[in-house]
């Protein structure tokens, strides 16, 4: 293992003051909590709070997604561990405007165990309306009648994103968790791991794999996938991954997507625009409309090599919801 | 048998230098089936809680107030899947160590009895998911029938954690239903939980732990 790091038990901490520091004018610690973040920009009395967060080691997943257009505020984990309740409830506390907060995360037993805690809290301490939309767009990872089972991985992106523009166009709570679990259903992901991450408390991969192998469907925190074998030409693995997401989801001839082509970490551009280009062809031979795409590093694990592909099917209101533009340091849409 | 606010927090501070020694095995465990950081995560929380004892809780005499502090600790240090859970169990047994600076040998079967069924409350598993419950289920069931039927504090005990091992054990030829792992189907066949181990771990101290410490009384 090789990391540019100081102490392996303060990573997330020093990566948070790090974030902080960097980005003053963004996102502030609160000071209740250190893992607790929020918005420094002035937001509207009235508008839904969103609050996204999960475990450390997906950057930018999730701090880099606080800011306008996104999220409002984020709850930050150990590495690939779910974040306490408390961070969790000092963000709802900060950013509810009198509207509620809507709690967005991937689908996990331990996020959905401390959300929940959280969301009690708020409800019964705090007086704060919660509501929860969760993730689950990893094909993979469960049989389509077992939907409710997958876990949550690059499609969290498009979650934060539509939830994000309908509280920003206005709705109320019950609306943007509505917004949200559409965009959850309408969304598919499919991914391929070729290179281990490593924590850094450990030092040890995070799954073993031969020079020459790929495995389809692994998780995005190094849980084994669905199937080793050799690695093939992106072209290949472009249909492969494309292909599992349309047999799960019905998008057919003059159907509209949002495309995201994502890197775990280690992955270069290259390699992505090279998924991408494969990913555009076999959309086009369908006669499927691609809206808006993404390329680039958006959830990652660690320096994990590998990308995975992702289909959100829009309807009009989505489509509204992805053109809606965003401004956070590590993504911006104009 | 009797326990002291004093040796309760004795005992956290052997699960917390267990879980030092034990952490790579765990992960190791868990690199099998999950990704590979139970041992990191549970030697976050116990060394959080380690800190705690010596601080905040050093004066404590409260044993239930010292169990809820310990379990707050550990879910503030951990979150994880983990946190919520043993956070749960801690505030449930909690309830029989309320307002006692020493808990009897009733107290205690009701505090690990309570401490193994808020887990499982928690997390809403049953036997056979290869979690932790295949551990605590068995332990808490033996532990309550024995005591009930014996009386007998440290042979209730030990029965109930050769079941609590039957179960960890048992749980290599479970296929995975539960948390991450059970996105693995099949291939989690062989592999122990490392969740059921960990708890074994803790059950298994606090059995010896009692034992060393009314050898050293009497």
């Amino acid at each position: 293992m090789k990391k540019l790091i100081n102490d392996p038990r303060r990573v997330v901490e020093e990566m948070v003051e790090g974030y902080v520091h960097a980005h003053p004018d963004y996102i502030k610690q609160l000071p209740e909590n250190e893992r607790a973040l929020v918005t420094a920009r002035d937001t509207k009395e009235g508008k839904v709070g969103i609050l996204i967060g999960g475990g450390s080691g997906h950057e930018p997943g999730f701090l880099g997604y606080v800011g306008e257009g996104m999220a409002d505020g984020v709850a930050v984990g150990n590495i690939f561990a779910s974040p306490s309740p408390d961070p969790i409830l000092e963000v709802t506390k900060t950013i509810d405007k009198g509207a509620g907060v809507a709690y967005l995360y991937g689908n996990y037993a331990g996020d959905v165990m401390n959300f929940g805690m959280a969301a009690e809290m708020a409800d019964l301490e705090e007086d704060i309306e919660v509501g929860m939309a969760l993730a689950s767009d990893d094909v993979a990872s469960a049989p389509k009648e077992e939907k409710e089972k997958r876990r949550g991985i690059a499609g969290e992106f498009f979650i934060y994103k539509a939830a994000g523009a309908a509280a920003d166009f206005g709705y109320n709570l019950e609306e943007v968790i509505r917004v949200a679990n559409k965009a959850n259903a309408q969304t598919r992901s499919m991914g391929v791991g070729i290179s281990p991450c490593y924590l850094p408390q450990t030092g040890e991969p995070s799954f073993e794999i031969g020079d020459d192998e790929m495995e389809i469907g692994l998780g995005h925190h190094g849980e084994p996938g669905i199937e080793k074998g050799q690695l093939e030409s992106a072209d290949s693995v472009a249909e492969r991954l494309v292909g599992d997401i349309l047999n799960d989801i019905e998008i057919t001839e003059g159907d509209d997507v949002a495309v995201l082509v994502n890197g775990l970490g280690s992955t270069p551009r290259m390699d992505l625009y090279i998924i991408y280009r494969k990913v555009e062809q076999i959309l086009k031979d369908r006669g499927i409309q691609i809206y808006r795409s993404y390329v680039g590093d958006y959830i990652t694990s660690l320096e994990m090599g590998g990308c995975s592909v992702t289909l959100m099917k829009l309807d009009e209101e989505l489509k509204q919801t992805i053109s809606h533009p965003v401004d956070c340091p590590m993504f911006v849409q104009k | 048998m009797e326990l002291s606010s004093y040796d309760l927090k004795n005992f956290f501070k052997t699960v917390a230098d267990m879980m030092e020694e034990e952490k790579d095995y765990l992960c190791e465990l868990d690199r099998k089936i999950g990704d590979g950081d139970h041992g990191v995560t549970m030697s976050i929380g116990w060394q959080a809680v380690n800190e705690i004892l010596d601080a905040d809780l050093k004066d404590e005499e409260d044993c239930g107030k010292i169990s809820v502090a310990v379990g707050k600790t550990f879910l503030s240090a951990v979150g994880s899947s983990v946190g919520p859970l043993y956070a749960t169990g801690l505030m449930k047994g909690a309830k029989s160590g309320k307002k006692k600076n020493v808990m009897n040998e009733l107290d205690l079967v009701e505090y690990w009895v309570a401490f193994a069924r808020g887990i499982k409350e928690r997390g809403q598993a049953e036997v056979g998911e290869k979690t932790m419950v295949d551990t605590l289920e068995p332990f808490a069931n033996t532990l309550e029938a024995k005591y009930e039927e014996t009386q007998k504090f440290f042979e209730s005990f030990e029965h109930a954690v050769r079941d609590a091992e039957k179960g960890m054990k048992s749980t290599k030829d479970i296929i995975s239903k539960k948390g991450r792992s059970s996105r693995l189907g099949d291939r989690s066949i062989g592999a122990q939980d490392p969740g059921a181990t960990s708890a074994f771990m803790i059950l298994s101290a606090f059995q010896k732990f009692a034992e060393n410490r009314s050898t050293q009384v009497s």
